[in-house]
């Protein structure tokens, strides 16, 4: 579904952040993205949803070699993909409802379609009584929360989280981790980058471990 | 997504949305300071092409009407020659004119009306009997003065009539076609000007945003919008501004126009205002010049809509 064979990214004329990665994300596979901070896990989640392009070697998401590409194929890939932002990423002038139901809005459906399902999902997450607010006025972990909703809204075939569960107390994250595995159960392939140990600890999943420019796979 | 919650979630107590969504919130932050100027800019833009366009409209109004009137008559006149009988070469004048092909109607002023004529160059209670006051004969035609046979006309009455002379206008005719016309052009190449104008504000004011909005644009493109998608909420954004400039401005150019009619039928009553009549026609836009007004403001609406399209498109094609 993913597939990287000897990707190396620099940013600008930097040194190289990632260094001859090669691997593989399996339809329905269930995986974390670990490794310190700017071992370049955010990178590596930016190259596959084709935010970045690679310096070296070959992306391929599901199935289409990324480097050539056309705006319409972009568009129809991300459509399949769910993403979390580690910095969110909210529209801050759209209500919590809004932000969670934009995905499904910007592929023209009608809203009457989705209403039901996006205060479902926000109820779960626990916005159900934030849903009318705007971002500025969410905590920390609302808005990750949010984010979380608005990348699982449309049951995409992937899903990229960039450090889900950094805003939110152990509890929370325990919960939003088994919102993850549902997903996962449904079909979904999640990768989730985290460094957070506890977290992983929870569920015996894939580990790809990022460390000096390197990446080393524990199954 | 139907999550089937394994637990009660613990945090949504109550919390039904009875509250309708709204639906169609602009994807674009609308109501910035950017936006506004935008509206004052299109709004004087437009202001100032209405008021050209309906100028332009009352002239050309107005030198038709001029044209249509003057065209359709010519005058005799008689001076008084030493010798001969006035009365008498005035008849014959008449009587000629009413004979020739194409002529309508004969009227002969009296040396009475005549003088009452030159009243407002030499003033009343002057004694006229003394000076050779011309005499005028007023022919109306059938048709436009090129259709009668005036050039028969014009020699029959040099050749019997003394001190008779004929004039078609036709000089004064063209020298109004000539400089309506002049006027009507210089009103056009105006009009573009602004419109001009407006388009080159639209173009920046849309990049501008476009700029502003670059995470937004990011984020858009993230969740699966396609490019269609972020121009058209774009587009609509400037659309609604450069409609909502139009028609301030449109409709100030309305208020202008209609107490401009207004202040000239007042003007109309008082003395001095025939030669007002006589210069702008009675200074009613009417429906046409309203529509013209209506016109530059679609104008406007379609060249906002246009040039933001456009804009936007290219934009987005250098954006991942
Ligand atoms: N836009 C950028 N331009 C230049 N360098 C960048 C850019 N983004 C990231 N980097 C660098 O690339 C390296 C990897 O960054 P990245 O954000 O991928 O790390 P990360 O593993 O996500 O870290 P964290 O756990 O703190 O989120 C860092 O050294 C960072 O400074
Ligand atoms: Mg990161």
């Amino acid at each position: 579904m993913v597939r990287f064979e000897n990707v190396g990214l620099r940013y600008g004329m930097g040194p190289e952040v990632l260094k001859d990665i090669s691997f593989e994300i399996e339809p329905r596979s269930f995986q974390f993205l670990t490794g310190p901070s700017g071992a370049g896990k955010t990178t590596l989640l930016r190259l596959i949803l084709l935010a970045l392009r690679p310096t070296r070697g070959l992306v391929t998401v599901f199935g289409q070699d990324t480097s050539r590409i056309d705006k319409g194929e972009l568009t129809a890939l991300r459509r399949r993909m769910g993403i979390v932002f580690q910095d969110f990423r909210l529209l801050d002038h759209l209500t919590t409802y809004e932000n969670v139901a934009l995905p499904l809005r910007v592929q023209g459906k009608d809203e009457a379609s989705y209403r039901a399902e996006v205060v479902d999902l926000l109820k779960f997450v626990g916005l159900g009584e934030r849903m009318h607010v705007l971002p500025p006025v969410l905590s920390g972990g609302e808005k990750q929360r949010a984010a979380i909703a608005r990348a699982l809204i449309t049951r995409p075939d992937l899903l990229l989280a960039d450090e889900p569960t950094g805003n939110v107390d152990p509890s929370l994250a325990r919960r939003l981790l088994r919102l993850f595995v549902e997903l996962h159960h449904f079909g979904t392939a999640v990768v989730i980058a985290t460094h957070d140990l506890a977290l992983m600890d929870q569920i015996g999943a894939r580990r790809l471990v990022l460390g000096d420019r390197q990446l080393h796979i524990d199954d | 997504m139907t999550v089937d919650a394994p637990q009660a979630p613990p945090f949504d107590a109550a919390a039904e949305s009875q509250a309708r969504m709204r639906p169609g919130r602009p994807l674009v932050p609308s109501g910035t300071i950017a936006g506004r100027a935008l509206v004052v800019v299109i709004a004087i833009l437009t202001f100032l092409a209405a008021l050209t366009a309906s100028g332009a409209q009352l002239v050309a109004n107005a030198s038709a009407e001029w044209r249509s009137s003057i065209a359709r008559e010519v005058t005799i006149q008689v001076r008084p020659q030493a010798r001969t009988d006035v009365e008498a070469a005035v008849a014959r004048a008449a009587t000629l004119a009413r004979s020739a092909r194409g002529v309508e109607s004969v009227r002969v002023f009296s040396k009475g009306e005549s003088e009452r004529l030159l009243e407002p160059w030499l003033g009343s209670g002057l004694d006229l009997v003394e000076l050779p006051v011309p005499r005028l004969i007023v022919v109306k035609l059938t048709g436009e003065a090129a259709s009668a046979d005036l050039a028969t006309l014009k020699e029959a009455l040099r050749r019997d009539v003394a001190g008779a002379s004929l004039d078609d206008h036709r000089l004064w005719v063209e020298r109004l076609a000539t400089m309506a016309g002049g006027v009507i052009l210089v009103g056009l190449v105006v009009l573009a000007l602004v419109i001009a104008a407006a388009a080159l504000a639209i173009g920046f004011a849309t990049r501008g945003a476009l700029a502003g909005a670059k995470d937004i644009v990011e984020v858009l493109h993230f969740v699966g919008a396609d490019d269609i998608f972020i121009a058209r909420e774009f587009q609509l954004r400037f659309l609604r501004l450069g409609l909502k400039g139009g028609l301030i401005g449109g409709g100030a150019a309305a208020l202008f126009l209609a107490l401009a009619g207004w202040l000239a039928a007042s003007l109309r009553a008082s003395p001095g205002g025939n030669e007002v009549e006589a210069l702008f026609g009675t200074f009613q836009i009417g429906w046409s010049g309203y529509g013209a007004i209506g016109a530059v403001v679609a104008l406007v609406a379609a060249v906002t809509a246009l040039v933001s399209r456009e804009t936007v498109r290219r934009q987005l094609r250098s954006m991942a």
